[in-house]
Parts: C-alpha cells; structure tokens; sequence
C-alpha cells in the first residue's frame, strides 16, 4: 500500500500548490451585483505598462494611460489644437518668460479632495527632484529658472510658484520656450496628489487606492500582466466635455504576444487591439476599403545614424551616397509591408508649424523634398557621389559595418541595405546586437552605422531636429557642425514664428550635410472593431477613448 | 530520517546562497543596464537614478548590501516595475504559477502513468503503437505551437474557451494542456520503459509462477518499483513548470512568474534577476528533497543519510 501511500503524495504536493494558489487567486466575478445597463468595452494598447507615476513614465503605453487618467494644464484635442485642461485660461508676458495659468472652479482629485494650483506645485517640483529621478526631468523642466538648483535637491529654488488661494499657477522660464504651452499639456506634468505620494511612496501608482487621479477614468483594478479596469472618474472636472464621456468602464488588455492580441480581437474579447501580427497584415482590409485595419502616422522618424567622426562616414560626399542609394517606397511598402510611410525629409507628417505643417512648408520652400522620390536618379546621383569621394564603383571603400538589435522589420531592413550598398560596390555586413547593450553602445559611438528612430515627446519640431545639436545625449552620429548649432541656439527665442524659421534652415543645413539617413515614418496599425465608436488616435501614438462607446 | 532532512536543508541553503552569489556577479559582467532605452536620459537624470537604487555604489558593497536585506526577507525594489517590491511582485505572481503548475503535473501523472503501464502491457501491439506515436509527437512539438493551435482553434474559431487571464475554471483548459502534454508524453515513455524493465526481473516471474494473478502483479509489485524513475523526474518538473511557463503564460496572458524569468533578464531588472534565480533554485531544491523522501517510503531498501 505504500505505493499508493507515494502516489497520493505526489499528488497533495501537486494540489498543496494548487490550494495556495486558490487563496491568492483574485476574487471571482465581483462585477455580478452591478447594474445590468452598465456599459463598457476592452481595448488593447500595449503590455503591462512598467509605471502609471507620471513622473517615473517614459514608455508610449504608460503615457497613453495617463492621457486617459490623469489631466494637465492644458490638453490636446482630436484637432491636435491646445485646450484648457485643468487650467481654463493662460497669459505668457512679453518676454516670454512668464507663464501664468489659471486654474478652473471645482477641480477634484478622483477620491473627492479639493485640487488646485498647489498640487501643480508640488507636482512640477517632484519632477526635479533627484529622489524621485524623474527620466523627462531635464526634458519637460529643464527651460524653467531655478531647474538647475531643484535638480541638485534645492527644490523651492523651481520658479513654480502657485497662488495663496490656489487659483494660479506661475512659472517662471530661464530662457524663452514658446512650446511651453505643448509641454504643459505632457503626461510627465500631470498632477499627483501629495497625499498619496507621501503614504505609499512609489507604489502609490501600483494599486487602485492609491492611484488618486484627476482625469476622466480611474483604475478600479490592475493585475499585473493581465488588465487594468478603469471606471468613469466620478469627480472628474476638467477639459473633456463630461456629456460626451459615456462608457462606465473600459478595460485595457495587458497583452505581450500579438497573436494572443490577435486572437483576443478575433474571439471579442477586445474590440481594438494595437499588436497585430505582421503576418496576418496582407490578410486584412484597410479601414479606407471598409475594413477594420487601420495606419495613422505618428511623429516619428525611422533613421540611420553614421558615426560622423568616422572614417568614411566622415565625409559629406559618402553620407550623400549611402543616403540616396536606397529604395525608400521599397523599404515602406514591401520591406516594411506599408506599415511605415517612406521619408525623404527628416521631419516628418503630423508635425505642426507655426501655420500649417512643418513637413508641407518645407516642401513649399525647398520645391520638393530633401532627397527626391525619383530612386533611379537618387541611385545615378549616389554613384557620382561616391566616385566624387574617391571611391568609383566602390573601389577601395572599406567593409562597413551596420548595427541593429533583432526586433519588428530591422533585420529585414538591414539585410535590404546590404543590396542597396552592394549596388554601389560597398560591402555592408550586419551586426545584431541585443537590445540592452544596443543603445549603449550606439550612445558611446562605438559602431559605423546603426539602426535608430525618434518618436517625438511632444509637438515640436526641435524634439527631433535637437538630436544632432553637438552636445545632445541622443547625438549618436557624433554629428558636430557650428552653423547647425547656431541655428538651433537661434530657435530658442520668445516667438514662436522665429522659433520655425530657425528649425527649418536646421533642417536645411542637416539635410545638405546628410547628418543622417531618414528611411521611413512610423505609423501606428491597429484593429478597431466598427462597434467601437467615438475614439480617435494622435500621432503622439495614444488613442484616446474617453469619448469612447460600443454602437449597438 | 529528522536528521537528513535537516542535513538536506542546509545543504540547500548553501546551494542557493552559492547560486545567489554567482547570479549577481555574473548579471553584473553581462553589458548594459537596467535603465537603457531608445532615448537617452539626461546624464543628471541617470546619475540620480543610479544613486537611487544604489547602482552608483562599488560591487562588493552592493553585494554584501542586496545579501544583508536578503537574509532579513528583502528582496529589493523592481528596478523597471517602479514602485513594486521584488517581495510582491514574486509573491502575488507564485500562487498563479504554482496552481497552474499544480494541475498539469496532475494531469500529466494521471493520464501518463496508466498510459505507460497500458503501452508496456500491450507492447508491440496495436495501443502501444498508438501511444508510442502520440508520445512522441507530444515530446517533440514545443508547447508555443500547441498553445497557438489550441488558441486559434478553441478561442477564435470555435469561440469555445477564454483567450485571457485565468478568470474562471474554463480559462485553464487550454493552458493546462498546452502546459502538460509534454510531461504527459514523458511520464508515459518512462513508465514505459521502466515497466517493461521490471517486468522482464526473476521476481516477476516468480510470482507469475507462484500463480499470483496479473492485476496484483502489476499493482503490488511491478508499479511500485517501476514508479520510482516518474518520482524522480516529477520533482524538478514542478519546479520547471513553474518557472519556465514564458511561452504559455504569454500566449494566454497569464500573470505568472514564468514571463518575470525572462523579461527581468532582457530588462536587466537586476533586483528581478536575483529573487527569480533564487525563488527558482529553492524550487527545484525543495522538490528534490521531497523527492528523496518519497522514495524512501516507497522502497524501503533506501537509505537517507
């Protein structure tokens, strides 16, 4: 009988495992005894976001949940036009250097406590503060007088000074930003409560009660690596129109695979899913031909970096040729599968101007864009170029290596750019290079050529065009032309219209340089069920369902 | 047999503590960070995360401070999930592995055991053929194309079973068969082959000879000490099964630890790295020691020293 005596062991040493897992196992349906009509739909936008604190974010899928639970100064609306979120009105003076916003009547936090410009306060300066190591510290803060002193811990040095009463906000600027309207309305200043903070520390962000929000929704629920259940803010006060906010729950899927997304799609249990397998994308049916696929650009710029210090890369004339010896419609559509548009300018669509769009003025004003659309012309020109440099044919160019991590279409890009090269004669070998020591490595220029990408933080052209300002951290081509910066130091001026003209003869002096090869702008594709209505998506690359609802 | 277990446990002890140390010496060679993304962060803003989680301090100092909190129950803050715990994170993630866990060896120990003795038994014939096929199919084709399979088919074709979470008792089907087919498969060829080992003893035949009927040889004397090979394997099994689920977990979106193993390491979440190594190494010494002492209960000639 020992035997069976072993064998039922075996199997309560199974079953222990699975009693203790009993007791930890979430509560099972809890959302019973709610009220039948309560309406609500599921979304998946991304894995388990690393961080909802608006501080500590700097991933697209945690600011795309803080544009829908918390609220800024200002907001930006479907028609990418400035709004006044938790503040109704702002004056800038002369100078530009003087912000003051005032705050709307009645503004609360999501558990019903009062919240005005004193939470801003102390909101902007936890952003500086060095025990918090807010990652977009610099970015969003870095302009304002006194950021140099809160960083190294001074915090009442910040020139964020809020109102006895709580009903303004003034800050006060180092030099001009005339964008300081666009990063008032950026997730990393959203508000967060002291209170909160204070008690949980840095999980306050972790769990339902402690997370005290002030935008539309709420959490209700998060497991980790599972969903999130956000329910209507009751509370809410603020920018959105509150009629038009209608769902009483929406549920965010936190899916890593895209074929389980896929399938979550397929089966109903998401009604608009962003991972979509790249394989099932011949299969699918553009939102444009009444399918349910859809592409939207996003602010982005799918780019090579040269290590410009380099030997040959050194050189304007072999930039010129590696630049023009690519097919860029054949890398977005075919490579790429159309899931990418192709660029021929640095700056790419969607972002503004000071009228307009920036990407169509300077096309206005340059009679086309940077590189021509016209490949087998680009290819002639790359030729000439490269024997211009001393290389006919490629004869006597030494063998280039391109770096990239293993991720979505940079192997398949890269592979491309071996046969476009080999068109030239120039031998190109890839190296793969795992994520974590990718970027390291690119930073310390320790490469030739590197895959890399920018999405841009907020709407202004400066976030990316910056990149190759000599000193910026994100330099990775080394890339270093006094001109250049100079026009860069002119674009930090009170108005906004110098502010452009200075950004576009940035881009004028970088693109006639070939700093760097712009290949493709980045699209966000996603799955949108036709019952889903009311949402729309930004190319900052959030959707925002707040006006969201399922159409019977 | 206290005093073994005793033995056995500290002996664990220094086995882990000795994994523990190789774990941070050799995270920390591999190049990288923890803070590494496609956009670099201000030099200020790294240093200050740096000297928040004590990353700026000399190695010897940060190992001899992560063991002193270790042996005091703190495992850390996550260096990439702000705000949570390596404690919470592990503990509120291992009841989900562990039940799930639980249930495919269950099931894999219910259906291979029989299955092996029915394969043995009716060797050469038609049923072992069948079970030989399947086992080896089970064996060979790796669970990411059984849990897709049964995804497109049972979750977005038939729309028969839940694609998300663990929810309710229907949304472990799939899993747990994409998780168990390969132990089923396993525990079926070993009981197999292990049986027909025993069967061919002179013990067995004598009690064939003695007269002793065929279902009491079986259950008396051959299973017993043909099931000590199953006993061995299931040990570590547990264990693997439990940590090493990435695949199922996330095909399913299960909230497991499997998926922590290996996002920590490609995150060099190295608070992470160092509280799944050792979670994992306790696991699979704990089942060991269990292991040793099932055997002594079912063959008594072993001796626990």
């Amino acid at each position: 009988m020992k035997k069976v005596l072993a064998l039922i062991l075996a199997l309560v040493m199974a079953f222990a495992l699975v009693a203790c897992g009993e007791q930890a196992a979430p509560a099972e349906a809890p959302a019973e005894e709610a009220a039948p009509e309560k309406t609500s739909f599921t979304v998946q936008i991304g894995p388990n976001p690393e961080t909802l604190d608006p501080a500590l974010n700097s991933a697209v899928d945690g600011g795309n949940m803080l544009v829908m639970l918390d609220e800024t100064l200002l907001i930006i609306d479907e028609n990418l036009t400035v709004q006044p979120g938790q503040a109704e009105s702002y004056t800038v003076s002369e100078d530009g250097l003087t912000w003051t916003f005032t705050m709307r009547d009645g503004l609360k936090w999501s558990d019903g406590s009062e919240l005005n410009a004193k939470d801003f306060e102390y909101s902007f300066k936890r952003v500086c503060d060095p025990n918090v190591a807010a990652p977009y510290g610099e970015t969003v803060m870095g302009m304002v007088k006194g950021y140099a002193e809160a960083a190294a811990g001074d915090l009442d040095a910040l020139a964020v000074k809020a109102s006895e009463d709580g009903k303004t906000l003034t800050i006060e600027l180092a030099y001009p930003c005339s964008y300081f309207d666009k990063l008032a309305a950026f997730g990393t200043l959203s508000p967060v409560q002291k209170a909160t903070v204070e008690k949980n520390g840095d999980a306050w962000a972790t769990t339902p009660e402690g997370y005290v929000c002030n935008g539309p929704y709420m959490i209700s629920e998060w497991v980790p690596g599972e969903r999130i259940v956000t329910v209507k803010n009751p509370n809410y006060v603020g920018g959105w129109d509150s009629s038009r906010i209608v769902t009483d729950e929406i549920t965010y899927l936190l899916l890593e695979d895209s074929s389980a997304a896929f399938a979550a799609y397929n089966s109903g249990e998401a009604v608009m899913i962003k991972d979509v397998p790249t394989e099932e994308i011949p299969s699918l049916t553009k939102a444009a031909d009444g399918g349910d696929f859809y592409v939207d650009p996003i602010l982005g710029t799918y780019y090579l970096s040269m290590n410009t210090q380099k030997e040959p890369f050194n050189n304007p004339l072999v930039r010129k040729a590696l630049n023009l010896a690519i097919d860029r419609d054949y890398i977005a559509n075919v490579v790429m599968q159309g899931t990418y548009a192709p660029a021929y300018n640095f700056m790419g669509t969607g972002v503004t101007d000071f009228e307009g769009m920036f990407i169509d003025n300077a096309i206005a004003a340059n009679g086309g864009t940077y590189i021509s659309q016209d490949y087998e012309a680009n290819l002639e020109a790359a030729k000439a170029a490269l024997a211009e440099a001393g290389y006919p044919n490629g004869e006597g160019f030494p063998v280039i290596t391109y770096s990239t991590n293993e991720a979505g279409y940079h192997v398949p890009v890269a592979e491309y750019l071996q046969s476009c090269y080999a068109e030239l004669g120039i031998t190109m070998n890839i190296d793969k290079v795992e994520w974590a020591s990718f970027t390291p490595m690119r930073r310390a220029g320790e490469y030739e050529m590197a895959r890399n990408g920018w999405v841009m933080d907020y709407n202004d052209a400066s976030n990316m065009i910056e990149l190759l300002y000599s000193t910026n951290g994100n330099n990775d081509g080394k890339y270093n032309n006094p001109d250049f910066d100079a026009a860069i130091d002119a674009s930090r001026v009170a108005s906004a219209e110098e502010h452009f003209k200075a950004l576009h003869n940035a881009e004028d002096i970088m693109m006639a340089d070939y700093a760097c090869i712009p290949l493709a702008y980045y699209t966000d594709f996603w799955l949108q069920s036709s019952a889903l209505q009311g949402t729309w998506h930004s190319p900052y690359g959030y959707w925002f369902f707040m006006y969201g609802y399922l159409a019977e | 047999m206290a005093k073994y277990i005793v033995k056995r446990i500290l002996l664990g002890a220094l086995s882990v503590f000795i994994v523990a140390t190789l774990t941070f010496f050799l995270m920390n060679l591999v190049p990288g960070g923890p803070f590494v993304a496609e956009k670099s962060i201000s030099k200020q803003a790294q240093e200050a995360l740096a000297a928040k989680y004590g990353l700026d301090k000399p190695l010897m100092e940060r190992y001899f401070t992560y063991m002193n909190d270790f042996l005091h129950g703190d495992m850390g803050v996550s260096l990439r999930q702000r705000g949570r715990t390596v404690n919470d994170i592990i503990f509120s993630k291992f009841p989900v592995s562990a039940k799930l866990a639980g249930i495919a060896v269950a099931v894999a120990l219910v259906l291979g055991i029989p299955l092996g003795c029915v394969s043995a038994y009716t060797r050469g014939k038609l049923p072992d053929n069948v079970i030989i096929v399947l086992g080896t199919c089970g064996i060979a084709i790796p669970s990411f194309i059984t849990s897709v399979i049964l995804l497109y088919g049972f979750g977005v074709k038939l729309h028969a079973l839940p694609t998300v979470g663990l929810n309710e008792w229907k949304a472990y089907i799939m899993p747990v068969t994409a998780l168990a087919i390969y132990p089923t498969a396993y525990i079926t060829r070993l009981m197999r082959s292990s049986l027909l080992d025993v069967m061919g003893q002179d013990y067995m035949r004598t009690a064939k000879a003695k007269g002793v009927s065929s279902f009491k040889i079986l259950f008396k004397h051959a299973l017993r000490n043909a099931i000590l090979p199953v006993i061995t394997y299931v040990g570590p099994m547990l264990a693997y099964l439990m940590t090493g689920s990435f695949v199922v977990e996330k095909i399913f979106t299960i909230p497991g630890l499997g998926r922590e193993f290996v996002s920590s390491i490609t995150n060099r979440d190295y608070t992470m790295i160092m509280g799944t190594t050792i979670i994992l190494a306790t696991l699979v010494i704990i089942a060991n020691v269990i292991v040793d002492i099932l055997y002594k209960i079912i063959d008594p000639r072993v001796k626990l020293k």
